[in-house]
């Protein structure tokens, strides 16, 4: 039951995800990558974890792809300019990045022939709040802080002189 | 947990009910809105198809199914079909999450009257209603018209706005029931209703369902003196009724979610469970009605100052006050 449905989302996700790269107009890419957002959502759901599940809609397909919508909607309104076929010098160091991507997954892939077991449990709420704010709090508020110098940055140089 | 066949039939037929009375609802919720806000503005209303005009909705869909579907020349069609299901899917997906009653004995098991009990109910929530914004945007974009895309893009901004009030006022229901489960936060009222602790939240959650439905004080993304009819002025027929009914299903989904955070749900003296619940959904729902027949339209810096620099800091001042309170108590 859940290897089928484990690959019925992959499957989606996946499709979803090359439709994504290789649609021309821009909001349909966001369309096609939200969907994928769900079935990663629904993923992390099979896994276990329905905390990131919800996550990831709320943050992921709810948040950020929305103002990139948001964005794309007030920039854009014609039909998208067909661009030239790029050339064959700058295919080289997408090449090259694909090659290394893909040869550390066959290599990982070929290093641990052996499926993770399936019995996990699913985990509370409340010990994964826990984690987050006792146990890494610390560790949290640096990287909500951080977040924080980033947003004033980006008020300070977008202010009107 | 294994599937046993009277699951599966418990689960469908869960499911088959709540369609049918959300759909049923839906309809009627129209013809109360029109019956009702002709009252209001001092004149009859719907009154000819059936006694009290009670088939009106039955006319109304063959209206809509026999209307010609019109399909703008420049709208992209393949969003321009999506946007209306994408806006009224997440509002039907709500009620997966809602209890509507008491736990009953059926058939010598205990059955809920939920058809999921999520552990994260309320982040299910705001999941879905976060997303209920892809319907509104996408369908004034497709459309490829200037009204149209002004109004989805002021409903997208309006939509993120209200959402982060209504999710702040939220926390503090959570706080006090310890729980994100729908289930545990009605049991968690059996003594006293929440809304008697936290009052500043529900008017915040209140004034913030009203605006993510887009009704009356806040109908800036539709507002039929500026911008012909909004995201949906080019839509026609069923396409534009799966808008139509989607508002109304929104309505009775947001109702019941404020009744089970501030009201208690399903709990309350001498009734049936299922009963108090529909007389808190339909008090909620006559609320939505009211206000449309009473207040005029916010002017639009209104309506985001009234979101950003008085609602979400009010929920942020009422978390922090409630976690003292917690703490000290």
């Amino acid at each position: 039951m859940e290897a089928t449905l484990f690959y019925i989302l992959a499957a989606v996700l996946l499709i979803g995800i090359l439709l994504a790269i290789t649609a021309r107009q821009v909001v349909r890419s966001i369309v096609y990558l939200v969907t994928s957002f769900f079935a990663l959502a629904l993923m992390f759901y099979l896994l276990g974890a329905p905390l990131i599940a919800a996550f990831e809609v709320i943050i992921y397909a709810g948040a950020i792809m929305v103002l990139f919508l948001f964005v794309i909607m007030m920039l854009e309104l014609e039909s998208p300019e067909k661009l030239p076929h790029p050339h064959l010098k700058n295919w080289l160091p997408a090449l090259l990045l694909a090659g290394a991507v893909v040869g550390s997954l066959v290599v990982l892939l070929c290093s641990r022939l052996q499926a993770v077991p399936p019995g996990f449990i699913e985990i509370p709420v409340r010990q994964f709040a826990f984690a987050l704010f006792k146990q890494y709090g610390v560790a949290v508020e640096v990287v909500s802080m951080q977040l924080l110098f980033a947003l004033v940055g980006a008020l300070y140089l977008g202010r009107r002189r | 947990m294994t599937w046993t066949a009277t699951d599966i039939a418990l689960m469908l037929g869960k499911i088959v009910l709540l369609y049918a009375i959300i759909l049923t609802g839906a309809a009627y919720l129209v013809l109360a809105e029109r019956r009702i806000l002709g009252f209001l503005q001092d004149r009859i209303g719907p009154n000819r198809v059936g006694p009290f005009g009670l088939l009106q909705p039955l006319a109304d869909v063959i209206k809509m199914l026999t209307k010609e579907d019109m399909i703008p020349k420049a709208a992209d069609r393949l969003l321009f079909s999506m946007a209306p299901a994408m806006a009224a899917i997440p509002a039907i997906l709500t009620f997966a999450i809602i209890p509507v009653g008491a736990p009953l004995q059926l058939f010598g098991r205990q059955v809920n009257l939920q058809v999921a009990d999520l552990n994260v109910g309320v982040l299910f929530f705001m999941a879905l209603s976060s997303v209920a914004v892809y319907g509104i945007a996408l369908g004034g974009w497709a459309s490829n018209s200037k009204y149209a895309l002004l109004g989805s893009i002021r409903g997208l901004s309006q939509l993120i706005s209200y959402e982060l009030s209504m999710g702040l006022s939220l926390v503090p229901v959570v706080m006090l029931a310890k729980s994100l489960s729908l289930a545990d936060i009605v049991n968690a009222q059996a003594d006293m209703p929440f809304i008697v602790y936290q009052p500043v939240a529900f008017v915040i959650f209140l004034v913030s369902i009203l605006a993510e439905c887009r009704r009356i004080p806040f109908d800036l993304p539709e507002a039929e003196g500026e911008l012909v009819a909004g995201f949906h002025t080019e839509y026609s027929g069923m396409r534009f009724g799966l808008f139509f009914v989607g508002e109304y299903i929104n309505i009775i989904s947001l109702s019941s979610l404020a009744s089970l955070f501030f009201l208690g749900g399903w709990r309350g003296p001498l009734l049936p469970p299922i009963v108090w619940f529909f007389i808190k959904v339909g008090l909620f729902s006559f609320l939505f009605i009211w206000v449309r027949g009473t207040l005029p339209r916010l002017r639009y810096d209104q309506l985001m100052h009234l979101g950003w620099k008085f609602l979400t800091p009010l929920a942020l001042l009422n978390i922090l006050v409630t976690g003292w309170w917690l703490a000290l108590r």
